[in-house]
């Protein structure tokens, strides 16, 4: 589904990936884990096309496609959904209203039919069961004066109604308490099918305690120094990320 | 008094100048057209031989003509004002012609000549009763008259007048001479003077006591013909416990030259009165380079005559070279309330110094002023708004909230709030915001599936919603298409 090779980015002319490779096959969870610095974020924003973010070398194809030369809105539409780490308020533009306009954009750019207000709210009553989000918080503006756990609760729920094929979580722990941790695990682990992928990017293990991840990766210096399965997101936390830099340096040189 | 500026530059990234967005500039000014009607004009100049000619004209009474030419007389005494932030090249006021109509002017709708209405309907807004929107009804001015008011019976039935001036004049003239120019007096500035001077038309409503007018009012104002100015008067008297929601929209040709439209708007509310007036200004704005464009000069002042009055003014202001116009309420009446709701787009090379005044002389009066300006190319864009508390306004409030929303980085917004406060029991609050729409936001629509244009004018929308609000719904809708429109190609 998702295939990054030799990836090179840089950010405001300083180099933040340096030759990253993943490759990600349908219906699998892949966490990528590391310390603050080493391009996790900036994995999540290449992938998603944010402005600011140059690719210098690499590819990333996506179902085939070469993901880099789309626009944002037409990667939404192709099935990749980024859920940010500091969701973006938009004073007095409600929250349905938003979501319907992204929903139906995306069917629009897909040849599909756009649904009207009566259908679309029938559908946002069916996904607001998954997150047990309050029915108060749709119509207010989006992200306005929403709590951290109801900014990163809003984000999961988007995914919910958009359906993405790629869904890449952004540190969506970071910031949470364990009650509000759960509920959005629940959340995502609801979504997990065959057809969908995920892409976890979290600082610390106890995310994955909750959304159990098929692989885990290391990323340190911009690269993928460290692979391996669930054991290693628990080696992780006994040791800390400076055991990487010392154990995992010559995998990545060799990767 | 106190002064303060507030000046803000907007410094990020969002313009990016590109051939399809000046192709999308073409597009945007959909009123742009001219209708080849023939029309009879009176020859440029300005003397008291052609207010008498126009007045003649008009079949006025001897004291109509006099009250113009006292105001003449005042008008040119006054220096041209120049404290606005607005860069104007200086007026000709004798290259001017001050009259213009379509010849065989029209006894009754269905004698209106088809190409006006073709006009109107281009414009979305059908004459035909049948066709007309349901519930408004319509007074249509073309250049120097008013072609044709709709549902005129229906509202005779309730006891409502809606007419053009000039009919008031001849028709209904005690009415007139009662309250025309008891808001804003013949000599009250420099535009006033020369709009009382020199009207040509505008409409006149009159609610008697008691009654709620059935239906929305609304007056279409065109210029059509060349180097013609604007000059419309508008008069609305609500009487005791009476109320109207009115509503005007403008458009004009596209043409390289400025043309002035100097209007003159009173409001009169009796005890108990409530009068909503609310403005989708979308006059030519000029073009991309600025060239053109209407030069906006407009005096709108409501009397809170009575107590437990209110009046509303609620604008839309996207078109116009030049906007320079401050829509106040005078709240003379105890308890009565003053309202200022406005968004103000400027784009290109727009100038827009635009704001309200709202004088307290009752006692626990209340004003409410909310402006929205949104500012994007290479436009500026102004609020001035004056509070003035009077020595006996017992327990006046205020609040004011202006917001300003900058698109690209060469645009300005400022703000220039003035407070006169008279009385130790007043309350007088303003808060100030400058934002831009960031790239996060932007960003952020994107990732969803939603294109740039679209998420521009989604979060512009939302910035204006608390005006919006208070638009009735039609005009909410048209008005937000409207900021879509102007704003085709500010971020690309």
């Amino acid at each position: 589904m998702l295939k990054i090779e030799n990836l090179h980015a840089r950010v405001e002319g300083k180099d933040i990936l340096k030759g990253l490779s993943l490759e990600v096959k349908p219906g699998e969870v892949h966490a990528i884990m590391g310390p603050n610095g080493a391009g996790k974020s900036t994995l999540g924003n290449v992938l998603s096309g944010r402005e600011g973010y140059e690719v210098t070398e690499g590819s990333v194809l996506f179902e085939g496609r070469n993901l880099l030369e789309l626009a944002p809105e037409e990667r939404a539409a192709a099935g990749v959904f980024l859920a940010f780490q500091y969701p973006v308020e938009i004073p007095g533009v409600n929250n349905t209203y938003f979501l319907r306009a992204a929903y139906n954009a995306q069917r629009k750019a897909r040849g599909e039919g756009e649904l009207d207000s009566m259908q679309f709210l029938k559908l946002v009553r069916e996904k607001l069961k998954i997150m047990q989000l309050s029915p108060d918080l749709l119509n207010r503006a989006v992200n306005e004066g929403f709590s951290g756990g109801e900014k990163k609760r809003n984000e999961i729920f988007q995914m919910a109604l958009l359906e993405p094929k790629l869904a890449i979580l952004d540190e969506t722990d970071s910031g949470l308490d364990i009650d509000a941790l759960k509920q959005v695990a629940e959340g995502v682990n609801a979504l997990r099918s065959p057809e969908r992928s995920f892409i976890v990017v979290t600082h610390y293990q106890r995310l994955l305690d909750y959304i159990v991840p098929d692989h885990v990766h290391v990323l340190a210096g911009g690269r993928i120094v460290e692979s391996g399965d669930r054991s290693l997101a628990l080696k992780l936390e006994e040791h800390g990320y400076a055991w990487v830099a010392e154990h995992g340096e010559p995998a990545g040189a060799s990767a | 008094m106190t002064a303060e500026s507030i000046e803000t530059r907007a410094d990020n990234t969002l313009l990016r100048d590109n051939a399809e967005v000046a192709e999308a500039l073409g597009r945007n000014y959909a009123a742009g057209f001219v209708t080849e009607i023939e029309s009879e004009s009176l020859p440029p100049g300005l003397d008291e031989g052609i207010i008498r000619q126009l007045s003649a004209i008009k079949r006025e009474p001897e004291w109509m003509t006099q009250w113009r030419l006292a105001a003449f007389r005042h008008w040119q005494t006054m220096p041209t004002p120049d404290w606005a932030k607005l860069k104007i090249d200086p007026i000709d006021y004798q290259a001017i012609s001050y009259y213009s109509a379509p010849k065989a002017g029209p006894k009754s709708l269905d004698e209106v000549d088809p190409a006006l209405l073709e006009t109107y309907e281009k414009l979305g807004v059908p004459l035909h009763e049948r066709a007309a929107l349901a519930g408004v009804a319509v007074d249509a001015v073309f250049d120097s008259v008013s072609v044709g008011t709709t549902f005129r019976k229906k509202l005779a039935e309730a006891g409502v007048i809606f007419c053009s001036m000039s009919e008031a004049i001849r028709e209904h003239p005690a009415l007139v001479q009662k309250y025309l120019g008891s808001v804003v007096p013949q000599g009250d500035n420099y535009f006033a003077a020369l709009n009382s001077a020199v009207f040509s038309d505008g409409s006149f409503v009159f609610v008697p006591e008691g009654v709620r007018c059935p239906m929305e009012l609304s007056t279409y104002f065109r210029i059509n013909a060349q180097n013609t100015g604007q000059f419309e008067r508008t008069l609305i008297v609500c009487e005791d416990r009476a109320q109207v929601s009115y509503l005007e929209g403008c458009t004009a040709p596209r043409r390289d030259e400025n043309q002035l439209h100097a209007a003159v708007v009173e409001l009169v509310a009796l005890e108990g009165a409530d009068i909503k007036y609310s403005t989708v200004q979308n006059w030519y704005p000029g073009d991309e380079n600025g060239v053109g464009g209407i030069y906006n000069f407009v005096t709108k002042r409501g009397d809170c005559r009575g107590a437990d009055s209110k009046i509303s003014w609620t604008q839309v202001e996207t078109g116009s070279a030049v906007t320079w116009k401050y829509p106040s309420v005078v709240l003379r009446g105890d308890r009565s309330v003053g309202e200022f709701y406005s968004v103000a787009l400027t784009h290109h090379f727009q100038q827009a110094d635009t704001g309200t005044k709202m004088i307290h002389i009752g006692r626990d009066t209340k004003s409410k002023i909310v402006s929205k300006g949104i500012s994007a190319g290479r436009s500026s864009n102004s609020y001035r708004g004056l509070v003035k508390v009077e020595k006996g306004a017992e327990r006046a409030r205020n609040y004011t909230q202006c917001d300003s929303l900058l698109i690209g980085k060469k645009c300005g917004a400022h703000t220039f709030p003035y407070m006169e406060v008279k009385n130790p029991t007043a309350i007088v609050e303003h808060e100030a915001t400058t934002s831009k729409i960031s790239d996060d936001q932007l960003f952020y629509c994107r990732s969803r599936g939603i294109g740039e244009e679209d998420a521009v004018s989604m979060i512009v929308d939302g910035f204006c919603k608390q005006v919006f609000r208070e638009l009735p719904m039609e005009f909410a809708v048209e008005a937000k298409k409207l900021l879509e429109v102007s704003l085709e190609g500010a971020v690309g």
